[in-house]
Protein backbone atom coordinates (compact mmCIF):
# COMPACT_ATOMS: atom_id res chain seq x y z
CA UNK A 1 0.00 0.00 0.00
CA UNK A 2 1.20 3.39 -1.07
CA UNK A 3 0.41 6.59 0.81
CA UNK A 4 2.46 9.35 -0.30
CA UNK A 5 2.04 12.24 2.77
CA UNK A 6 1.34 16.01 2.51
CA UNK A 7 0.78 17.69 5.78
CA UNK A 8 0.36 20.95 3.54
CA UNK A 9 -3.49 20.52 3.83
CA UNK A 10 -3.04 20.23 7.62
CA UNK A 11 -0.93 23.38 7.90
CA UNK A 12 -3.50 25.43 5.75
CA UNK A 13 -6.47 24.89 7.51
CA UNK A 14 -3.86 25.22 11.29
CA UNK A 15 -6.16 28.10 12.63
CA UNK A 16 -9.37 25.68 12.67
CA UNK A 17 -7.43 23.05 14.11
CA UNK A 18 -6.47 25.15 16.25
CA UNK A 19 -9.84 26.02 17.61
CA UNK A 20 -10.16 22.42 18.59
CA UNK A 21 -7.15 22.39 20.54
CA UNK A 22 -8.19 25.33 22.21
CA UNK A 23 -11.79 23.54 22.60
CA UNK A 24 -9.99 20.31 24.28
CA UNK A 25 -7.75 22.52 26.40
CA UNK A 26 -11.13 23.93 28.10
CA UNK A 27 -13.23 20.68 28.21
CA UNK A 28 -10.03 18.63 29.75
CA UNK A 29 -9.16 21.40 32.71
CA UNK A 30 -13.03 21.80 33.88
CA UNK A 31 -13.46 17.94 33.79
CA UNK A 32 -10.16 16.87 35.25
CA UNK A 33 -10.66 19.61 38.20
CA UNK A 34 -14.37 19.13 38.59
CA UNK A 35 -13.63 15.02 38.10
CA UNK A 36 -10.59 14.58 40.66
CA UNK A 37 -12.25 17.31 43.46
CA UNK A 38 -15.45 15.53 43.16
CA UNK A 39 -14.00 12.15 43.36
CA UNK A 40 -11.96 13.24 46.54
CA UNK A 41 -15.67 14.22 48.01
CA UNK A 42 -17.21 10.72 46.51
CA UNK A 43 -14.37 8.83 48.27
CA UNK A 44 -14.45 10.57 51.50
CA UNK A 45 -18.13 9.63 51.49
CA UNK A 46 -17.35 6.14 50.49
CA UNK A 47 -14.99 6.01 53.19
CA UNK A 48 -17.30 6.79 55.68
CA UNK A 49 -19.45 4.81 58.64
CA UNK A 50 -22.45 6.36 58.14
CA UNK A 51 -24.86 4.90 56.26
CA UNK A 52 -26.17 8.31 55.04
CA UNK A 53 -22.86 8.99 53.37
CA UNK A 54 -21.73 6.05 52.39
CA UNK A 55 -24.77 4.22 50.46
CA UNK A 56 -25.56 7.66 48.13
CA UNK A 57 -21.68 7.52 47.40
CA UNK A 58 -21.78 3.90 46.63
CA UNK A 59 -24.49 4.06 44.20
CA UNK A 60 -22.98 6.76 42.60
CA UNK A 61 -19.88 5.05 41.90
CA UNK A 62 -21.63 1.81 41.00
CA UNK A 63 -23.72 3.73 38.49
CA UNK A 64 -21.06 5.87 36.76
CA UNK A 65 -17.97 3.20 36.67
CA UNK A 66 -20.35 0.53 35.24
CA UNK A 67 -21.43 2.14 31.90
CA UNK A 68 -19.78 4.02 29.39
CA UNK A 69 -18.92 7.26 28.76
CA UNK A 70 -19.51 7.43 25.27
CA UNK A 71 -23.31 6.49 26.12
CA UNK A 72 -23.43 8.78 29.16
CA UNK A 73 -22.65 11.77 27.01
CA UNK A 74 -24.78 11.06 24.59
CA UNK A 75 -27.46 10.17 26.98
CA UNK A 76 -27.03 13.88 28.54
CA UNK A 77 -27.26 14.90 25.15
CA UNK A 78 -30.23 13.41 23.50
CA UNK A 79 -32.23 11.46 26.52
CA UNK A 80 -31.58 14.07 29.77
CA UNK A 81 -33.45 17.36 28.32
CA UNK A 82 -36.75 15.03 27.17
CA UNK A 83 -36.86 13.72 30.35
CA UNK A 84 -35.90 17.04 32.90
CA UNK A 85 -36.56 19.93 30.21
CA UNK A 86 -33.38 21.46 31.05
CA UNK A 87 -31.59 22.20 27.99
CA UNK A 88 -27.87 20.67 27.37
CA UNK A 89 -25.71 22.19 24.74
CA UNK A 90 -22.50 19.95 23.67
CA UNK A 91 -19.93 21.07 26.01
CA UNK A 92 -22.40 20.90 28.92
CA UNK A 93 -23.21 16.86 27.99
CA UNK A 94 -19.73 16.15 27.51
CA UNK A 95 -18.60 17.68 31.11
CA UNK A 96 -21.10 15.75 32.35
CA UNK A 97 -19.97 12.65 30.90
CA UNK A 98 -16.63 12.80 31.62
CA UNK A 99 -16.35 14.46 35.22
CA UNK A 100 -18.87 12.07 36.48
CA UNK A 101 -17.11 9.46 35.17
CA UNK A 102 -14.12 10.27 36.24
CA UNK A 103 -15.23 11.41 39.96
CA UNK A 104 -16.24 7.72 40.22
CA UNK A 105 -13.13 6.53 38.82
CA UNK A 106 -11.03 8.75 41.03
CA UNK A 107 -12.89 8.33 44.00
CA UNK A 108 -11.99 4.78 44.49
CA UNK A 109 -8.32 5.73 43.97
CA UNK A 110 -8.87 8.17 46.50
CA UNK A 111 -11.01 5.38 49.03
CA UNK A 112 -7.94 2.73 48.30
CA UNK A 113 -5.39 5.64 49.57
CA UNK A 114 -7.07 6.41 52.58
CA UNK A 115 -7.90 2.83 53.37
CA UNK A 116 -4.05 2.11 52.82
CA UNK A 117 -3.44 4.41 55.55
CA UNK A 118 -1.80 2.92 59.12
CA UNK A 119 -4.89 3.04 61.77
CA UNK A 120 -1.86 4.21 64.22
CA UNK A 121 -1.47 7.48 62.12
CA UNK A 122 -5.47 8.10 62.78
CA UNK A 123 -5.18 7.16 66.63
CA UNK A 124 -1.96 9.65 66.68
CA UNK A 125 -4.29 12.24 65.21
CA UNK A 126 -6.93 11.54 68.16
CA UNK A 127 -4.44 11.40 70.63
CA UNK A 128 -3.91 15.32 70.07
CA UNK A 129 -7.09 15.91 70.49
CA UNK A 130 -7.96 16.41 66.59
CA UNK A 131 -11.30 15.49 65.05
CA UNK A 132 -12.23 12.86 62.43
CA UNK A 133 -12.27 15.86 60.18
CA UNK A 134 -9.14 17.33 60.99
CA UNK A 135 -7.04 14.36 61.18
CA UNK A 136 -8.58 13.26 57.73
CA UNK A 137 -7.07 16.84 56.35
CA UNK A 138 -4.05 17.12 57.78
CA UNK A 139 -2.76 13.32 58.50
CA UNK A 140 -4.64 11.13 56.31
CA UNK A 141 -5.18 12.61 52.93
CA UNK A 142 -1.72 14.59 52.30
CA UNK A 143 0.07 11.38 52.61
CA UNK A 144 -3.17 9.36 50.88
CA UNK A 145 -2.73 11.62 48.01
CA UNK A 146 1.01 11.17 47.70
CA UNK A 147 0.29 7.85 47.66
CA UNK A 148 -2.40 7.34 44.76
CA UNK A 149 -0.63 10.12 42.66
CA UNK A 150 0.26 7.95 40.40
CA UNK A 151 -2.92 6.55 39.81
CA UNK A 152 -4.45 9.93 39.75
CA UNK A 153 -2.37 10.83 36.96
CA UNK A 154 -3.23 7.84 35.45
CA UNK A 155 -6.76 9.45 35.55
CA UNK A 156 -5.94 12.79 34.30
CA UNK A 157 -4.30 11.36 31.29
CA UNK A 158 -7.15 9.27 30.31
CA UNK A 159 -9.29 12.38 30.86
CA UNK A 160 -7.21 14.49 28.55
CA UNK A 161 -7.63 11.80 25.99
CA UNK A 162 -11.84 11.03 26.73
CA UNK A 163 -12.03 14.52 25.82
CA UNK A 164 -12.27 13.72 22.41
CA UNK A 165 -15.48 11.57 22.88
CA UNK A 166 -16.75 15.17 22.88
CA UNK A 167 -16.86 15.31 19.53
CA UNK A 168 -19.78 13.11 19.55
CA UNK A 169 -22.46 15.64 20.24
CA UNK A 170 -20.38 17.92 17.77
CA UNK A 171 -18.62 19.67 20.69
CA UNK A 172 -15.32 21.62 18.87
CA UNK A 173 -12.55 20.21 20.57
CA UNK A 174 -9.30 18.23 18.06
CA UNK A 175 -11.01 15.41 16.90
CA UNK A 176 -14.05 17.41 15.79
CA UNK A 177 -11.81 19.70 14.15
CA UNK A 178 -10.08 17.48 12.36
CA UNK A 179 -13.11 15.55 10.81
CA UNK A 180 -13.97 18.94 9.86
CA UNK A 181 -10.64 19.36 7.72
CA UNK A 182 -10.46 15.82 6.71
CA UNK A 183 -13.81 15.85 5.04
CA UNK A 184 -13.17 18.99 3.22
CA UNK A 185 -9.86 18.15 2.07
CA UNK A 186 -9.85 14.34 1.63
CA UNK A 187 -7.05 14.07 4.05
CA UNK A 188 -8.40 11.52 6.54
CA UNK A 189 -5.20 9.97 7.02
CA UNK A 190 -3.20 13.14 7.59
CA UNK A 191 -5.52 14.60 10.13
CA UNK A 192 -6.20 12.38 12.31
CA UNK A 193 -2.56 11.51 12.76
CA UNK A 194 -2.19 14.93 13.55
CA UNK A 195 -4.87 14.82 16.33
CA UNK A 196 -2.70 12.15 17.19
CA UNK A 197 0.50 13.43 17.04
CA UNK A 198 -1.16 16.37 18.98
CA UNK A 199 -2.14 14.12 22.05
CA UNK A 200 1.59 12.81 22.34
CA UNK A 201 3.13 15.87 22.37
CA UNK A 202 1.12 17.84 25.17
CA UNK A 203 0.90 14.36 26.91
CA UNK A 204 4.62 12.78 27.24
CA UNK A 205 5.99 16.01 28.85
CA UNK A 206 3.07 16.64 31.22
CA UNK A 207 3.62 12.99 31.91
CA UNK A 208 7.46 13.38 33.05
CA UNK A 209 6.53 16.14 34.43
CA UNK A 210 4.86 14.08 37.14
CA UNK A 211 7.20 12.41 37.81
CA UNK A 212 9.25 15.00 39.24
CA UNK A 213 6.43 15.27 41.29
CA UNK A 214 6.54 12.42 42.45
CA UNK A 215 10.22 13.08 43.06
CA UNK A 216 9.74 15.77 45.20
CA UNK A 217 6.78 14.79 47.46
CA UNK A 218 9.03 12.06 48.36
CA UNK A 219 11.21 13.48 49.88
CA UNK A 220 10.31 12.52 53.43
CA UNK A 221 10.58 9.34 52.84
CA UNK B 1 -1.86 15.54 96.93
CA UNK B 2 -4.62 17.05 94.29
CA UNK B 3 -5.91 13.98 92.57
CA UNK B 4 -5.72 14.29 88.78
CA UNK B 5 -7.23 11.62 87.55
CA UNK B 6 -10.00 8.74 88.50
CA UNK B 7 -10.81 5.85 87.54
CA UNK B 8 -14.27 3.91 88.89
CA UNK B 9 -15.46 0.53 88.33
CA UNK B 10 -14.14 0.49 84.15
CA UNK B 11 -15.70 -2.37 82.28
CA UNK B 12 -14.48 -3.16 78.74
CA UNK B 13 -15.98 -5.84 76.49
CA UNK B 14 -15.51 -6.89 73.24
CA UNK B 15 -17.73 -8.90 72.10
CA UNK B 16 -17.95 -11.63 74.59
CA UNK B 17 -14.22 -11.09 75.55
CA UNK B 18 -14.28 -8.88 79.05
CA UNK B 19 -10.97 -7.22 79.39
CA UNK B 20 -11.76 -5.59 81.87
CA UNK B 21 -13.79 -6.37 84.75
CA UNK B 22 -14.21 -3.54 87.07
CA UNK B 23 -10.82 -1.10 87.74
CA UNK B 24 -10.65 1.47 90.30
CA UNK B 25 -7.82 3.36 90.23
CA UNK B 26 -6.68 7.24 91.50
CA UNK B 27 -4.00 9.23 89.86
CA UNK B 28 -2.57 11.87 92.29
CA UNK B 29 -0.74 14.87 91.00
CA UNK B 30 2.86 14.22 89.87
CA UNK B 31 2.51 10.21 90.18
CA UNK B 32 4.26 7.66 88.31
CA UNK B 33 1.96 4.91 87.71
CA UNK B 34 3.52 1.83 86.34
CA UNK B 35 1.05 -0.50 85.25
CA UNK B 36 2.34 -4.31 84.46
CA UNK B 37 0.48 -7.93 83.53
CA UNK B 38 0.91 -10.11 80.66
CA UNK B 39 -0.33 -9.91 77.27
CA UNK B 40 -4.37 -9.76 77.63
CA UNK B 41 -4.54 -8.66 81.48
CA UNK B 42 -6.18 -5.91 79.80
CA UNK B 43 -3.26 -3.29 80.59
CA UNK B 44 -3.10 -1.32 77.54
CA UNK B 45 -6.90 -1.82 77.16
CA UNK B 46 -7.20 0.26 80.55
CA UNK B 47 -4.72 3.03 79.25
CA UNK B 48 -6.65 3.31 76.18
CA UNK B 49 -9.85 3.72 77.94
CA UNK B 50 -8.35 6.29 79.80
CA UNK B 51 -7.95 8.69 77.23
CA UNK B 52 -11.70 7.50 75.02
CA UNK B 53 -9.13 5.74 72.07
CA UNK B 54 -11.51 2.54 73.26
CA UNK B 55 -15.04 3.63 74.43
CA UNK B 56 -15.58 1.62 78.09
CA UNK B 57 -18.66 -0.42 78.45
CA UNK B 58 -19.10 0.93 81.64
CA UNK B 59 -17.99 2.86 84.38
CA UNK B 60 -16.56 6.62 85.27
CA UNK B 61 -13.07 8.28 84.75
CA UNK B 62 -13.50 11.83 86.02
CA UNK B 63 -10.60 14.38 85.76
CA UNK B 64 -9.74 16.97 87.75
CA UNK B 65 -12.52 15.52 89.82
CA UNK B 66 -15.08 16.45 86.65
CA UNK B 67 -16.89 13.40 85.08
CA UNK B 68 -16.18 13.06 81.70
CA UNK B 69 -19.26 12.73 79.72
CA UNK B 70 -22.93 13.32 80.48
CA UNK B 71 -24.84 11.08 83.47
CA UNK B 72 -28.08 10.20 81.94
CA UNK B 73 -30.00 7.49 83.74
CA UNK B 74 -27.40 5.95 85.57
CA UNK B 75 -25.39 5.50 82.07
CA UNK B 76 -22.68 7.75 80.98
CA UNK B 77 -23.21 8.97 77.54
CA UNK B 78 -19.73 10.64 75.72
CA UNK B 79 -20.18 13.20 72.69
CA UNK B 80 -17.54 13.13 69.79
CA UNK B 81 -16.81 16.81 71.14
CA UNK B 82 -15.82 16.91 74.77
CA UNK B 83 -13.79 13.38 74.22
CA UNK B 84 -11.52 15.51 71.33
CA UNK B 85 -11.07 18.07 74.34
CA UNK B 86 -10.56 15.46 76.90
CA UNK B 87 -7.78 13.93 74.59
CA UNK B 88 -5.95 17.01 74.37
CA UNK B 89 -5.38 17.63 77.91
CA UNK B 90 -4.30 13.67 78.15
CA UNK B 91 -0.76 12.66 76.61
CA UNK B 92 -0.19 9.19 74.67
CA UNK B 93 2.48 7.84 73.51
CA UNK B 94 2.72 4.24 71.24
CA UNK B 95 4.47 1.26 71.32
CA UNK B 96 4.67 2.05 67.01
CA UNK B 97 5.53 5.90 67.63
CA UNK B 98 3.11 6.83 64.63
CA UNK B 99 4.42 9.78 64.22
CA UNK B 100 2.97 12.00 60.87
CA UNK B 101 5.63 10.78 58.10
CA UNK B 102 4.83 13.78 55.98
CA UNK B 103 5.62 16.44 58.32
CA UNK B 104 9.55 17.04 59.79
CA UNK B 105 10.57 16.49 63.48
CA UNK B 106 8.98 20.78 64.00
CA UNK B 107 6.06 19.95 62.13
CA UNK B 108 5.30 16.99 64.07
CA UNK B 109 5.50 18.61 67.58
CA UNK B 110 3.77 21.77 66.12
CA UNK B 111 0.60 19.91 64.84
CA UNK B 112 -1.54 19.67 68.12
CA UNK B 113 -1.01 23.12 69.62
CA UNK B 114 -1.64 24.56 65.96
CA UNK B 115 -4.54 22.35 64.77
CA UNK B 116 -6.27 21.78 68.02
CA UNK B 117 -5.37 24.29 70.40
CA UNK B 118 -5.43 27.12 67.66
CA UNK B 119 -1.93 28.75 68.63
CA UNK B 120 -0.14 31.09 66.53
CA UNK B 121 2.64 29.48 64.81
CA UNK B 122 5.69 31.42 66.20
CA UNK B 123 4.47 30.75 69.41
CA UNK B 124 4.37 27.09 68.55
CA UNK B 125 7.30 26.77 66.83
CA UNK B 126 9.05 28.12 69.96
CA UNK B 127 7.40 25.69 72.29
CA UNK B 128 7.59 23.05 70.07
CA UNK B 129 12.03 23.86 70.10
CA UNK B 130 11.11 23.52 74.15
CA UNK B 131 9.74 20.37 73.90
CA UNK B 132 12.69 18.96 71.61
CA UNK B 133 15.14 20.51 73.42
CA UNK B 134 13.19 18.56 76.64
CA UNK B 135 14.10 15.03 74.77
CA UNK B 136 17.36 16.03 73.85
CA UNK B 137 16.57 16.34 69.92
CA UNK B 138 16.13 19.74 69.00
CA UNK B 139 19.31 19.28 66.26
CA UNK B 140 16.76 17.11 64.85
CA UNK B 141 13.65 19.57 64.45
CA UNK B 142 14.00 19.69 60.42
CA UNK B 143 14.79 16.07 59.87
CA UNK B 144 11.66 13.73 58.53
CA UNK B 145 10.44 10.99 60.64
CA UNK B 146 12.20 8.44 58.29
CA UNK B 147 15.30 9.58 58.83
CA UNK B 148 15.37 8.98 62.46
CA UNK B 149 16.37 5.55 65.08
CA UNK B 150 13.65 4.10 66.70
CA UNK B 151 14.64 5.68 69.45
CA UNK B 152 14.47 9.20 68.44
CA UNK B 153 11.20 8.74 66.54
CA UNK B 154 9.71 7.78 69.90
CA UNK B 155 11.22 10.26 71.90
CA UNK B 156 10.17 12.66 69.06
CA UNK B 157 6.64 11.55 69.69
CA UNK B 158 6.88 12.22 73.63
CA UNK B 159 8.03 15.84 72.64
CA UNK B 160 4.71 15.77 70.42
CA UNK B 161 2.91 14.47 73.16
CA UNK B 162 3.91 17.03 76.05
CA UNK B 163 3.53 20.25 73.26
CA UNK B 164 -0.01 20.01 74.25
CA UNK B 165 0.85 20.54 78.15
CA UNK B 166 -1.14 17.83 78.99
CA UNK B 167 -2.83 16.93 82.81
CA UNK B 168 -1.45 13.67 82.69
CA UNK B 169 0.63 11.84 79.85
CA UNK B 170 0.28 7.84 79.20
CA UNK B 171 2.82 5.31 78.32
CA UNK B 172 1.12 2.61 76.20
CA UNK B 173 4.41 -0.18 75.66
CA UNK B 174 7.05 2.82 74.26
CA UNK B 175 9.69 0.70 74.24
CA UNK B 176 8.31 -2.57 73.21
CA UNK B 177 9.28 -2.09 69.80
CA UNK B 178 12.71 -1.03 69.95
CA UNK B 179 16.40 -2.13 69.58
CA UNK B 180 17.55 -3.31 72.99
CA UNK B 181 20.18 -0.58 72.89
CA UNK B 182 17.83 2.03 72.16
CA UNK B 183 15.32 1.51 75.22
CA UNK B 184 17.68 3.38 77.58
CA UNK B 185 17.46 6.80 76.01
CA UNK B 186 13.21 6.56 76.04
CA UNK B 187 13.87 5.33 79.70
CA UNK B 188 15.73 8.36 80.61
CA UNK B 189 13.43 10.92 78.75
CA UNK B 190 10.78 9.37 80.66
CA UNK B 191 12.87 9.10 83.78
CA UNK B 192 13.09 12.53 83.64
CA UNK B 193 9.56 14.13 82.87
CA UNK B 194 9.24 11.92 85.99
CA UNK B 195 11.36 13.61 88.20
CA UNK B 196 9.93 16.87 86.60
CA UNK B 197 6.74 16.15 87.95
CA UNK B 198 4.49 15.05 85.15
CA UNK B 199 2.01 13.21 86.18
CA UNK B 200 2.29 9.75 84.31
CA UNK B 201 0.62 6.08 83.83
CA UNK B 202 2.65 3.79 81.86
CA UNK B 203 2.33 0.21 80.63
CA UNK B 204 5.74 -1.17 80.15
CA UNK B 205 7.59 -4.59 81.14
CA UNK B 206 10.19 -3.09 81.99
CA UNK B 207 10.61 -4.20 85.67
CA UNK B 208 13.85 -1.82 86.27
CA UNK B 209 11.57 1.28 84.88
CA UNK B 210 9.21 0.31 87.40
CA UNK B 211 11.42 -0.08 90.10
CA UNK B 212 13.53 3.02 89.79
CA UNK B 213 10.87 5.03 88.25
CA UNK B 214 7.73 4.14 89.60
CA UNK B 215 5.92 5.83 92.44
CA UNK B 216 3.38 3.21 92.02
CA UNK B 217 2.54 -0.04 90.44
CA UNK B 218 -0.27 -1.78 89.61
CA UNK B 219 -0.20 -5.73 88.71
CA UNK B 220 -3.39 -6.62 86.39
CA UNK B 221 -4.15 -10.48 85.77
CA UNK B 222 -7.84 -11.38 84.09
CA UNK B 223 -8.60 -7.35 83.85
CA UNK B 224 -8.49 -6.99 87.49
CA UNK B 225 -5.91 -5.66 89.50
CA UNK B 226 -4.49 -8.06 91.52
CA UNK B 227 -1.73 -6.56 93.36
CA UNK B 228 -0.91 -2.50 93.83
CA UNK B 229 1.64 -0.95 96.14
CA UNK B 230 4.87 0.78 96.02
CA UNK B 231 7.37 -0.52 93.93
CA UNK B 232 9.83 -1.94 96.52
CA UNK B 233 7.28 -4.25 97.96
CA UNK B 234 5.30 -5.20 94.98
CA UNK B 235 8.17 -5.91 93.22
CA UNK B 236 10.79 -7.58 96.18
CA UNK B 237 7.62 -9.51 97.97
CA UNK B 238 4.83 -10.04 95.71
CA UNK B 239 2.39 -11.52 97.57
CA UNK B 240 0.29 -13.34 95.04
CA UNK B 241 1.58 -16.75 93.27
CA UNK B 242 0.67 -14.88 90.40
CA UNK B 243 2.56 -11.88 90.08
CA UNK B 244 5.95 -14.29 91.61
CA UNK B 245 5.55 -16.35 88.40
CA UNK B 246 4.91 -13.44 86.20
CA UNK B 247 8.08 -11.25 87.43
CA UNK B 248 10.07 -14.98 87.77
CA UNK B 249 9.32 -14.91 83.91
CA UNK B 250 11.28 -11.46 83.24
CA UNK B 251 14.20 -12.31 85.27
CA UNK B 252 14.63 -15.71 84.19
CA UNK B 253 17.67 -15.49 81.50
CA UNK B 254 19.31 -12.16 84.00
CA UNK B 255 22.97 -11.86 84.59
CA UNK B 256 23.97 -12.88 87.78
CA UNK B 257 25.60 -10.51 89.63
Amino acid sequence: MQHSWDFATILANWPTLWVGVKGTAVIFVVTVVLGLAGGLVVGMARYARTPFLNWPARAFVEVFRNTPVLVQIIWFYYAFPILTGIDVDPFLAAVLGISLNTMAFSAEIYRAGIQSIEPGQWEAGKAIGMTYHQTMRRIVLPVAIKRVLPALTNRGIEVFKMSTLASVVAYVETLNQAKLIADLNFNPIESYTTVALIFFVVLWPVVQGTYVLERVLRRSD
Amino acid sequence: MAEILRIENLHKRFGDLEVLKGIDVTVESGETIVVLGSSGSGKSTLLRCVNFMEMPTDGRVYLHGELIGTERGGHVTYRERDLCALRARIGMVFQHFNLFPHMTVLQNVMEGPVTVLKRGREQARDDAVVQLTRVGLADKAAEYPARLSGGQKQRVAIARALAMDPDVMLFDEVTSALDPELVGEVLKSMRKLSEEGMTMLVVTHELGFAYHVGSRVLFLDGGTILEQGKPQDVLKNPRHLRMREFLDGHSLFRLPE
